[in-house]
């Protein structure tokens, strides 16, 4: 048997037993061919996927991993950790099991993907050896009858093993040991041959002496993009987003991953989002080779402009959104958009920055302060019941006498979502105290009947 | 200066001759006016410099929270034209409170910056680019160097520029006192709001301090906050409503 499914294992069964015991112990059990040839397929589909969403440069693992190099494109998804979790979260979402890990080098990746006990791990610049050392020798991507023979000898960790000398290792088991141990922790270098999409428009030239400059560089990305416009001009398409992949003379490949709000096929616009990540590029010894590719393109038709007669048209501001976005990141530029909901915190979302614009809007019956905290924070304060506002309360140890307000504004849980909220209620008070400064309170429960809330009082935002 | 002054054209032209040595361009500079005759007759050029950077920060507990100077500078970007780029690091906006100074959501859009200096490149990115109305951004520190390349990026696009200072703690407020190089620079502090004659809270009023106004004087204001277009009004000084008389006669001029 070559792998079980959860329900089997919890049966005890595991990879590796023969199948006809595995049917005597179990007679129902549903056993399926091993399709390697498929496997394959669908990994480097999902190889594909990956290049698509989160990072340039992909490959296969063979036979159960996918190996990324995401410098340069973590940016994109907010960082290193909200990006493993987003690939962790889609896989779970479409079916599988994934585990992530962020290392120095393939070799270590590898290894705590598959040895490591959390299914997201991230592990610090340099301390790739300290990580490796309590994992199997397993991880090493080593032939099966070399971890045998290591077995023999007694050796089962990977710290151990790197610290013992090499020339009778070498001598005895070849010299597989040495360079799996030297590209796991960053000694010697391993290239990543990324997968190809299909059919994308690509643009390419070569170097006869290597060049490093920055400025050399950025020449030859304005020359590069100009190339890919005409390209994409002859298809009818503009990209969203551009890949450019450096090939180093080390036989290294850097990588910087530009994504756009809309479509763009303007030359000065692509070259300058490229030239801005210039400085994230580690030239080493030279560049020989520069790779320009349009990884995602879709249709942009040529569109009239509107004449000022009719209506004067507002400037187009997304470029400036594809510079902000290449800089902080696409989750942290966004527009907010109304919820329908009554509950002051439920009451908007985030949407892109260029999204199409909403109809709706909020009510603007009652006054809303400028600032909502994030929690609302528990306040001290003493108010006739059942409905009247505070009379003083006391905030950040700062005693307020309330001089008068307007209220209350009851906001009911919202029982279609959740049942928990089906007695819940909130009394809204807007107060100014005597200095004049304004605050928007609110009492969890109504005042009367002890299952709406818990009948004490909170600030929740702050009037201008 | 007064109104007065205003009239006197020898004045004037003085000041378009220094405007001109001083290399700004030929034409005149664009003026976002409150449309509130005292303020305005204060600025320099009868209103807000559209292509300029200007400072505002809250007084008192205000310095902390930017309620009253968030919601004074929504409602001067509402009554800009096109998308308003609005900077912060910590994010706690109440969204349907700008639509009711007449900043609607669908013109925002807001940057969440990691730190300060993340805030300053954006802010100086989105002052560059020339197309937005107005570019508002949430700081703290403000050093010379930094506002006076900003103040040179809103100079070159006309883009406008408000800089929010906003500090975490209290003691930290003390830096608004350090020199910049932006045109204005305001403090906006809550006061009491109208007395109604029914229980409730009236119209909120802020007292409205010009700290700093190049090529002008400084001044004071009590003034009633944003209205539901983000325009800013005296408190009316006869017991029943505004100055009739005056709107009047404003009304027939027009």
């Amino acid at each position: 048997m070559l792998s079980v499914d959860l329900s089997a294992r919890k049966l005890g069964l595991r990879p590796g037993i023969p199948v006809a015991k595995a049917q005597a112990l179990y007679p129902d059990l549903v056993l399926m061919d091993a399709d390697p040839e498929g496997d394959r397929l669908g990994l480097e589909k999902l190889a594909l996927w990956f290049q698509h969403r989160i990072a340039p440069i992909v490959a296969v693992d063979a036979p159960d991993g996918l190996v990324l190099d995401t410098t340069g494109a973590d940016h994109l998804h907010g960082g290193e950790l909200p990006m493993l979790k987003d690939i962790v979260h889609r896989m779970a979402g479409a079916g599988f099991r994934a585990k992530a890990v962020v290392a120095d080098t393939w070799g270590a990746a590898h290894a705590i993907a598959r040895y490591g006990r959390t299914p997201i791990a991230l592990v610090p610049p340099g301390n790739t050896a300290s990580v490796l050392a309590d994992l199997p020798i397993e991880a090493l991507r080593l032939p099966p009858t070399i971890i045998e023979g290591l077995a023999t000898l007694g050796v089962s960790r990977i710290g151990p093993l790197a610290a013992m000398p090499r020339a009778p290792l070498a001598l005895r088991f070849g010299p597989d040991i040495a360079r799996r141990l030297d590209q796991a922790f960053g000694r010697m270098g391993e290239a990543i041959v990324p997968v190809r999409p299909v059919d994308p428009v690509e643009v390419s030239c070569n170097f006869a002496e290597p060049i490093g400059a920055a400025e050399t560089i950025a020449r030859y990305i304005g020359k590069l993009v100009l190339l890919l416009c005409q390209g994409l001009d002859e298809r009818g398409q503009g990209v969203r987003r551009l890949d450019l992949l450096l090939h180093r003379v080390d036989s290294r490949t850097e990588a910087i991953r530009v994504a756009t709000a809309m479509p763009v096929r303007d030359v000065k616009r692509l070259t300058r989002l490229l030239c801005e990540k210039i400085e994230t590029i580690n030239p080493g010894f030279g560049i020989e080779r520069m790779v320009l590719i349009a990884s995602l393109a879709e249709p942009m038709d040529r569109r009239q402009t509107v004449s000022s007669l009719i209506a004067e048209e507002e400037t187009d501001v997304s470029d400036l959104i594809d510079t902000l976005a290449n800089r902080v990141g696409m989750q942290a530029l966004y527009r907010f958009a109304p919820v329908e909901s009554d509950l002051p915190e439920r009451s908007f979302c985030r949407v892109p920055a260029l999204a199409p614009e909403e109809t709706k809007d909020w009510p603007e019956h009652w006054p809303r302060p400028t600032r909502l905290l994030a929690r609302p924070e528990p306040v001290q304060a003493m108010a006739e019941l059942p409905d009247q506002p505070p009379l003083f309360f006391i905030w950040r140890g700062v005693r307020r006498k309330v001089k008068c307000a307007d209220g209350p504004e009851r906001v009911f849980g919202e029982w279609w979502k959740n049942d928990a909220e089906l007695t819940i209620a909130r009394d809204y008070f807007r107060v100014e105290d005597t200095s004049g400064e304004r605050f928007w309170l609110y009492r969890a429960g109504d005042g009367e009947h002890g299952e709406t809330g818990s009948q004490g009082w909170f600030l929740h935002g702050i009037f201008g | 200066m007064t109104a007065a002054t205003h009239k006197k054209p020898g004045l004037e032209t003085l000041r378009a001759a220094i405007s001109r040595l001083e290399g700004h361009s030929d034409r005149r500079r664009r003026m976002l006016p409150f449309g509130v005759c005292e303020i305005d007759s204060r600025l320099p050029g009868g209103g807000l410099a559209l292509g300029a950077l200007h400072e505002v920060a809250g007084g008192g507990n205000d310095a902390l929270h930017s309620a009253a100077a968030g919601q004074f500078c929504a409602g001067i970007a509402a009554r800009t034209r096109g998308k308003v780029l609005w900077i912060v690091t910590r994010q706690d906006v109440f969204p349907p409170s700008l639509k009711q100074v007449g900043l609607s959501a669908r013109r925002t859009i807001f940057v969440e910056a990691s730190s300060d200096v993340e805030v300053l490149a954006c802010f100086e990115e989105g002052l560059r680019h020339g197309g937005l109305g107005a570019v508002v951004a949430e700081v703290a520190r403000l050093s010379m160097t930094t506002s006076r390349r900003l103040q040179l990026a809103a100079e070159t696009s006309g883009s406008l520029g408000i800089a929010i200072r906003r500090w975490r703690r209290q003691t930290d407020a003390a830096d608004f006192g350090q020199p910049t190089a932006s045109v204005t620079r305001w403090r906006v502090s809550v006061l009491p709001s109208v007395p109604l004659p029914v229980p409730g809270v009236g119209r909120p009023r802020w007292l409205l301090e010009l700290i700093r106004a190049r090529a002008g004087e400084c001044a004071d204001f009590e003034v009633e906050a944003c209205d539901g277009k983000g325009r800013l009004s005296l408190p009316a000084t006869l017991a029943d409503g505004s100055d009739q008389e005056a709107a009047w006669t404003r009304r027939a001029r027009a």
